[in-house]
């Protein structure tokens, strides 16, 4: 029997299919305008992917911002459960969760046996969201994925001092013009992006290990800001930005 | 109230308050032509004195609330801003003092005031708020200044606020022209603390599962005691409110048709978003059978004298849940949760309403470590709809109500 996943996130949509606690395969597309759109490409491709056809699949669980509009799930979770399952599906040790997506960023507590404890997210702003760093990308004309290979080779961060997004472009555009490092720059960017996240896990009294996953855990430069702000090591897996899908294919399996 | 309310499940007084308030607005709208006198007066404001004297009181707060209801807050707001007030003010204060330039919302704006009436035991912003509408309406302006106990009511809180009702009822004398008569007082205030008691048993009958009306319903029900306080009409209606909840639970009609959870509400209801709120909630099989906020026109009962009364409001009105320290909060919310058999709370952060969010997070942590059950903060504004975002609250609610259900299977 095989269970399927599908989160559609504000800036990429997600698909896993995990059969008997085994993760046969995932695949990650951009959501672009249409989020039920991108819930039946990514699943289709999913499936071609592993090799199974949709008459297989036992269950689909549907999750992210447009969850709702995945009308040929089952059902839809939020993605904090989904991520709290993910994760506690690929470690079971762990016990905090740092998820920093497109528009939200997320700290959620997990209880030994994986249930959700607690969780904290982002208010009404992007600061500390996927979305303030890919507008930084943008102003720095440095590409999304490049960020953090840019910002490890920083010898002295610059300091980002304006919380909003639009006026910490602004700053980050003056800075440029007053000639700063790029690497000093970005390096500042992930700095003020990773004090936004680390409040959230203070909020909820993070319990260790931690593991990071979404989108942004493919950013080396915002792990080392974060993990230097919250004083301990995070867990980043190789399906981070797949581990609400992965939640979601594990809950459509407990259905 | 919810959409999906079948005609069994209808609250039937809720006619009969429709018709009060109506006559109660026409009233303050008609007080001129009568030769009846009205003074604007804050939500936490002793009001009795004024219905001794039969002065009409009348409620900017109310008012807002009827604004945010009837999603007229946003434009009103607006103009407020457009006139030069920072969007970081409370909603209530920018609509009142929109509406009373434009005469706008639902009932093209309040009655001009002969005097208000102002008692920060709610707020600081209505220092501010009163003063300016003061001066717009050109009208004698009375502040009760009560200061917040943070651990104790000390003597000297005591003794300050004792004499700020003498001088409370030396100004209504002298606005008024007419000698204050305490013999009307003393039976005003035997009306006040009957519908205050009567309030609270309202309040109380939600105790039961499953609960015979929910929090939304408490929200409605609500503006008699805040603005016909210390009338017979105010203890009538509960008194009748009371009966039908009573029979509710004899009957074993529930507000929630499948009542499984129950969940306590914390601060203003955001006014704009009831009914998606109260069917967001449904649809969990979640009730809000109590809140925080409609029970603060009883929680100071107890400092109460009904024999006394002049002499026991400086202590009642001193008192009240926004007045006093987060510890004490704090507990109140405990014996609540415990009270209601609460299995998880909701606390609104409001933008407008500071007092009453500083210290949400403190009383969070509390709970939490004392009743290990889930709290939920959503971040929003009791009338300005441009602070609530749909979508983000919905994630937020969903992945409560699924933390509940995972505890509770």
């Amino acid at each position: 029997m095989i269970y399927a996943g599908i989160d559609i996130g504000s800036s990429t949509a997600k698909a896993a299919l995990i059969k008997k606690n085994r993760l046969l395969g995932t695949h990650v597309i951009p959501t672009g305008y249409n989020p039920l759109n991108a819930g039946i490409t990514v699943f289709e491709a999913v499936l071609e992917k592993v090799g199974v056809s949709k008459i297989d699949i036992t269950a689909i669980v549907s999750t992210g911002y447009g969850r709702a509009s995945v009308n040929f799930a089952d059902t839809a979770m939020t993605e904090i459960i989904c991520h709290g399952t993910g994760a506690h599906f690929m470690n079971p040790d762990i016990r905090g969760i740092i998820d920093v997506g497109g528009q939200d960023s997320k700290a959620i507590l997990l209880d030994k046996n994986g249930q959700v404890e607690n969780f904290a997210m982002n208010d009404k702003c992007a600061a500390g969201t996927g979305r303030f760093i890919e507008v930084m990308a943008n102003a720095l004309e440095v590409e999304l994925d490049q960020m953090g290979d840019f910002s490890l080779k920083a010898d002295k961060p610059s300091k980002i001092s304006s919380i909003c997004t639009v006026f910490a472009e602004s700053e980050v555009i003056s800075m440029i013009a007053g000639l700063q490092k790029r690497e000093n720059i970005i390096a500042g960017i992930h700095e003020s992006a990773a004090a936004r996240v680390a409040i959230l896990a203070f909020k909820i009294n993070i319990k260790e290990p931690v593991m990071m996953t979404g989108g942004v855990a493919k950013n080396k430069g915002m792990i080392t800001a974060l993990e230097k702000r919250l004083g301990f090591e995070l867990i980043v897996g190789d399906f981070a930005q797949e581990n609400g899908a992965i939640g979601a294919a594990v809950l459509a399996s407990r259905l | 109230m919810p959409d999906k309310l079948s005609d069994k499940r209808k609250i039937k007084c809720a006619k009969k308050m429709r018709d009060i308030m109506t006559t109660y607005y026409l009233d303050a709208m008609t007080a001129e032509q009568n030769n009846k006198q009205v003074a604007w007066i804050t939500s936490g404001g002793p009001v009795e004195p004024l219905v001794a004297m039969d002065i009409i009181p009348v409620y900017p707060e109310n008012h807002g609330a009827m604004i945010g209801a009837s999603k007229m807050g946003e434009d009103l707001c607006t103009k407020a801003e457009d006139m030069g007030y920072s969007s970081d003010l409370c909603s209530y204060a920018r609509t009142d003092i929109s509406c009373s330039v434009v005469k706008g919302g639902p009932i093209g704006g309040l009655p001009k005031p002969d005097m208000l009436i102002c008692c920060n035991n709610i707020c600081g912003t209505v220092l501010k708020w009163y003063e300016v509408q003061a001066r717009f309406y050109k009208v004698p302006l009375f502040i009760l200044d009560t200061p917040i106990c943070h651990t104790r009511y000390s003597p000297e809180i005591a003794k300050y606020v004792r004499a700020q009702i003498d001088e409370y009822i030396v100004f209504l004398e002298k606005i008024t022209k007419r000698n204050f008569d305490y013999e009307k007082m003393a039976q005003v205030g035997k009306l006040a603390y009957k519908s205050q008691m009567l309030w609270q048993k309202v309040l109380n009958t939600t105790a039961r599962n499953p609960s015979p009306m929910s929090a939304f319903d408490a929200f409605f029900f609500l503006a008699l005691i805040v603005t016909l306080r210390g009338t017979q009409i105010a203890v009538d209606f509960y008194k009748d409110l009371l009966e039908e909840m009573e029979q509710r639970i004899k009957d074993g009609i529930s507000m929630v048709p499948n009542e499984k959870y129950r969940l306590l509400w914390d601060n203003l209801p955001i006014w704009y978003r009831l009914k998606w709120l109260s069917n967001k909630f449904s649809d969990h099989n979640a009730c809000l059978v109590a809140d925080t906020y409609t029970s603060a026109w009883c929680s100071a009962i107890k400092y109460t004298d009904e024999n006394n009364f002049l002499d026991s409001i400086a202590e009642a009105y001193t008192r009240i849940y926004l007045n006093i320290g987060v510890d004490q909060m704090a507990d109140q919310v405990l014996e609540m949760i415990k009270f209601y058999d609460i299995n998880g709370l909701v606390m609104h952060s409001n933008r407008s309403c500071k007092p009453y969010s500083f210290g949400q997070m403190d009383i969070m942590k509390i709970v939490r470590e004392k009743t290990n059950i889930p709290v939920l903060m959503i971040e929003a504004d009791m009338v300005d709809p441009r602070n609530f975002s749909q979508s983000q609250v919905e994630t937020r609610i969903d992945a409560f109500m699924e933390i509940i259900k995972q505890r509770n299977s």
